[in-house]
């Protein structure tokens, strides 16, 4: 696919990176607020969806190695089985970081309030390596996606449309 | 008020549906798909499900129309069209 033109490479370019953010928000507050590692991961995900249709994939194929796709989706995989192996000694899956202290288990404040990030123990550590594998996974298969059409041989120098 | 909202809602899921089907452009067929996962993703966060809503207009809206581009892309150029079709 080729590249398009300056108009929409540029404002690709600029909203790409706020799909980012609300994408990176969305794993991280996975237990306060709606949506989870999935949703989250599915909007980064989009990110690279955006610059693959905004840029043309032989300049995303030389931006990206396909090797760290599938690095994150086992690594993403391997740290979900870790936490929930490491609480072994109670039950499977047992939230052993809850209440601990450090970084993810301060305690959880009384009353109503709007919801301390850092009081869910291991909650937050899967919604992190599910996000990782779903990034992994979706950004792989459009990847592959496009590797396997091959648009150039089928298409001439020119395209239809506004496409150059 | 807040009636109407829903039934504009459902009506535009209704129209882009049919758009979809009706477009003999591909590109066009899959802008309208585009817009049918955008409406289904409000009507899900009318119908209070925040969570179904992100997903669905992540995936939906998002992913699975550039995909569809992409495939649309793969195919090649030739499009045998009569005059006067749409």
């Amino acid at each position: 696919m080729n590249p398009l033109s300056v108009v929409a490479r540029t404002v690709c370019n600029l909203f790409a990176w706020f799909l980012a953010v609300f994408g990176i928000y969305v794993i991280i507050h996975g237990h306060l607020t709606p949506g989870g590692g999935f949703q989250g991961g599915a909007v980064v995900a989009t990110f690279m969806a955006f610059l693959l249709v905004a840029h043309g994939g032989k300049k995303m194929q030389s931006w990206v190695k396909k090797d760290i796709f599938t690095l994150m989706e086992c690594g993403g995989l391997t740290l979900f089985i870790t936490a929930g192996l490491l609480g072994m000694s109670n039950t499977f899956f047992f939230n052993f970081l809850a209440k601990a202290g450090g970084l993810f288990g301060s305690v959880v404040p009384m009353g109503p309030n709007p919801g301390a990030l850092n009081t869910s123990g291991t909650i937050a550590l899967m919604n992190l390596s599910v996000g990782l594998e779903v990034v992994g996974g979706l950004s792989m298969i459009l990847l592959y996606m496009f590797s396997g059409a091959h648009p150039e041989e089928s298409f001439g120098r020119e395209e239809a449309g506004h496409d150059r | 008020m807040i009636e109407i909202l829903h039934l504009t809602i459902l009506i535009t899921i209704l129209v882009a549906g049919f758009f979809a089907l009706w477009f003999r452009n591909l590109l066009s067929s899959i802008i309208s798909l585009a817009v049918l996962s955008l409406f289904i993703s409000l009507e899900f966060f009318y119908m209070q499900a925040p969570d179904v809503a992100i997903a669905e207009a992540g995936i939906g809206a998002g992913l699975s129309t550039a995909i569809y581009i992409i495939a649309l892309r793969a195919c090649g150029k030739k499009q045998f069209r009569k005059e006067g079709e749409r």
